[in-house]
């Protein structure tokens, strides 16, 4: 029996008391901030709406109606119809189901990238940290909106059908995002490989693997959901800001952010309010919402940031 | 320090080297150009422009021709405008400025004020409030609440002038001139200025926080001195000099625009230059704006680290 193995046997249920009683700790924490509880309700409420809303719809088959156009709210549609009659409500929830998805997934993206390239470059340090960081601080130094409308003109000029287009914007987003992320994680690991327990691994003879994966990154995710979930906050945002100007996902494909499009045109600007309103309003709830949950996060999870 | 300066500079040319290559390509692999996009010319028109520009050349070629103009202070002509690049800037950059400076100086003294109060009275109403105020300015999208803005005060309630530097056709000189500007600002001024708040006051309000659990502001107040005394004289100074780190993060924002309200507000500003000039794929000005706020990030990021060190002698560069 080698001296890991046995170990490990001695170890394994202590951890996983540990683990689970800190989970509930925090949990517990998290539910007496009442500010972030609610933040966290309506983020469901938020999903909730915009996955399962549509399936209660009476407009969901977006059926062009010539004799419903751009009719102000009313008791049959709640919130006004668009210039093709299509229920503006259904819209936002059908819009909400791509800007949530685009948000979540760049997210992971990001801190997957973020995480292993911080990682990896904090470990191992050398030539691998000055590549990466390197590459990190091109993708700082060069101003990010410029960078994502360049991006974004390429894939008009690729003629990427318009149902991709949103996988492509989640990578975009993620491109411009993990170069932060990288260089936090990579702090962290500085500090962290240099501890007590990283000498105990190593005495251990762990793989690299082992020791990166299963005894330095675990340290991190407290972390890394704090960030990741204010990530999803700044990346409904900025697709948003990418599909206004039309560089993001496009329409047929709705999101809040071209159904806020409307606005560029004179008239629906100024007397057909209800087309661009409501999609400005759930991206501000939405991303409200996701950003005090994350504060409140943060103080459960990572006592020692400071708010 | 000066070893420390040299090697710092030598790294920042080198990543300014090197955004200036990926700037340069990416904008190269940009489909279309200035002459694609004018309809008018006929094919071979469209040939001998593209000749006399230098577009039939090979990128790197290209970008050597770039590099070396732009190393003698040359960085092109617009080619929708007809005039340098550098002139340009120039005559777009002050209106960026004065929008920029003034929200800047606004969400500096509010942030300072609200943070040090709501500090003050952590966990009071008045800090909860500020709390959420704070969420809620960081996760407005910048262009709907311009736009929300504009359609109530400028279109509805017709307060304010929905957009523009100065009202079309006027011909205002002297004070009438600065009145209308004066107007013209006020709406995109109020969404920066709401835009920078949230972080910022956020800032302020941790630091203070942490200043007023140290133990010379007990001493202070066991010395018996006056609480506004302990809190301006002790407390806020101490609050206050971290801040001038963000001073050099500040750098690339005060003179390189907005993108998104300049275009918004239809200010006449070096980013709404950039959105105009992308629409037309007017390639020496999008790389020269580019490469100018790479250059002021960079700058940026070292005056930051220099001031790092003068504001707390302990850090050792």
């Amino acid at each position: 029996m080698t001296v890991d193995s046995r170990l490990a046997g001695l170890r394994e249920p202590q951890v996983q008391r540990q683990k689970s009683s800190l989970f509930r700790q925090s949990l517990k924490r998290l539910m007496k901030n009442k500010l972030a509880v609610a933040g966290f309700g309506v983020v469901v409420f938020m999903f909730a709406l915009c996955f399962i809303g549509p399936f209660f719809s009476p407009y969901a088959d977006n059926k062009i109606n010539m004799a419903m156009m751009n009719k102000a709210p009313s008791l049959q549609h709640l919130l006004g119809t668009d210039a093709l009659g299509r229920d503006i409500l259904t819209r936002v929830m059908q819009a909400g189901r791509i800007s949530l998805t685009v948000g979540l997934a760049s997210m992971v993206l990001s801190v997957f990238i973020g995480a292993l390239l911080g990682a990896v470059a904090g470990y191992y340090r050398g030539i691998a940290d000055q590549i990466i960081m390197r590459i990190a601080d091109l993708l700082m130094t060069i101003p990010g909106l410029p960078l994502l409308f360049i991006f974004g003109a390429l894939l008009s000029e690729w003629k990427v059908p318009t149902d991709y287009r949103m996988y492509i914007v989640m990578l975009m987003l993620s491109i411009v995002n993990w170069p932060g992320l990288a260089r936090m994680v990579r702090g962290q690991m500085l500090s962290l490989r240099e501890r007590e327990f990283m000498q105990a691994a190593v005495v251990l003879g762990l793989r690299d693997s082992r020791k990166l994966f299963h005894h330095l990154l675990p340290n991190v995710v407290p972390l890394l959901i704090v960030m990741a979930t204010l990530n999803i906050g700044g990346a409904i945002l900025s697709e948003s800001v990418l599909s206004f100007f039309g560089l993001g996902v496009m329409p047929p494909t709705p999101t809040w952010g071209n159904m806020i499009d409307a606005a560029n045109n004179m008239i629906d600007f100024q007397d057909h309010p209800w087309l661009w309103i409501p999609p400005g309003l759930s991206i501000f709830a939405t991303v409200i919402a996701i950003n005090i949950f994350g504060d409140g996060l943060r103080d459960v999870l990572d006592p020692k940031q400071k708010r | 320090m000066s070893t420390y300066l040299t090697k710092r500079l030598l790294y920042m040319l080198i990543i300014l080297f090197a955004a200036s290559l990926l700037i340069f390509i990416l904008y190269a692999s940009t489909p279309g150009d200035f002459i694609t996009g004018n309809i008018k010319l006929t094919a071979e028109r469209k040939a001998e422009l593209r000749e006399i520009y230098g577009l039939n050349k090979p990128v790197l070629e290209r970008y050597g021709i770039w590099m070396n103009n732009a190393f003698h202070g040359d960085f092109g002509y617009s080619l929708a405008q007809q005039k340098p690049v550098l002139q340009l800037f120039n005559d777009y950059i002050w209106n960026s400025f004065l929008l920029a400076a003034v929200s800047t100086f606004l969400t500096w003294v509010i942030a300072v004020i609200v943070g040090v109060i709501s500090a003050y009275k952590q966990y009071s109403w008045f800090d909860t409030l500020v709390m959420v105020a704070i969420f809620a300015a960081m996760s407005l999208p910048s262009f709907f609440i311009g736009l929300f803005l504009i359609k109530i005060l400028a279109v509805d309630l017709k307060w304010l002038p929905p957009g523009g530097m100065i009202t079309t056709g006027s011909h205002a000189t002297g004070l009438a001139y600065l009145k209308e500007v004066v107007r013209h600002m006020a709406l995109p001024v109020v969404v920066m200025t709401l835009l920078g708040l949230g972080s910022l006051t956020r800032y302020f309000r941790s630091n203070m926080i942490d200043v007023l659990k140290q133990d010379y502001i007990r001493t202070a107040r066991a010395k018996g001195l006056k609480e506004r005394k302990v809190l301006f004289r002790h407390a806020l100074r101490n609050a206050l000099l971290p801040a001038i780190t963000l001073v050099g993060f500040e750098l690339p924002a005060l003179f390189g625009g907005s993108l998104i309200i300049e275009q918004i507000f239809n200010w006449p500003g070096i980013g709404q230059l950039y959105m105009k000039s992308f629409g037309l794929r007017d390639y020496p000005l999008l790389m020269g704006f580019t490469m100018f706020i790479a250059i002021l990030t960079v700058i940026g990021t070292l005056l930051s680290d220099i001031l790092y060190r003068v504001a707390d002698p302990r850090v050792r560069l």
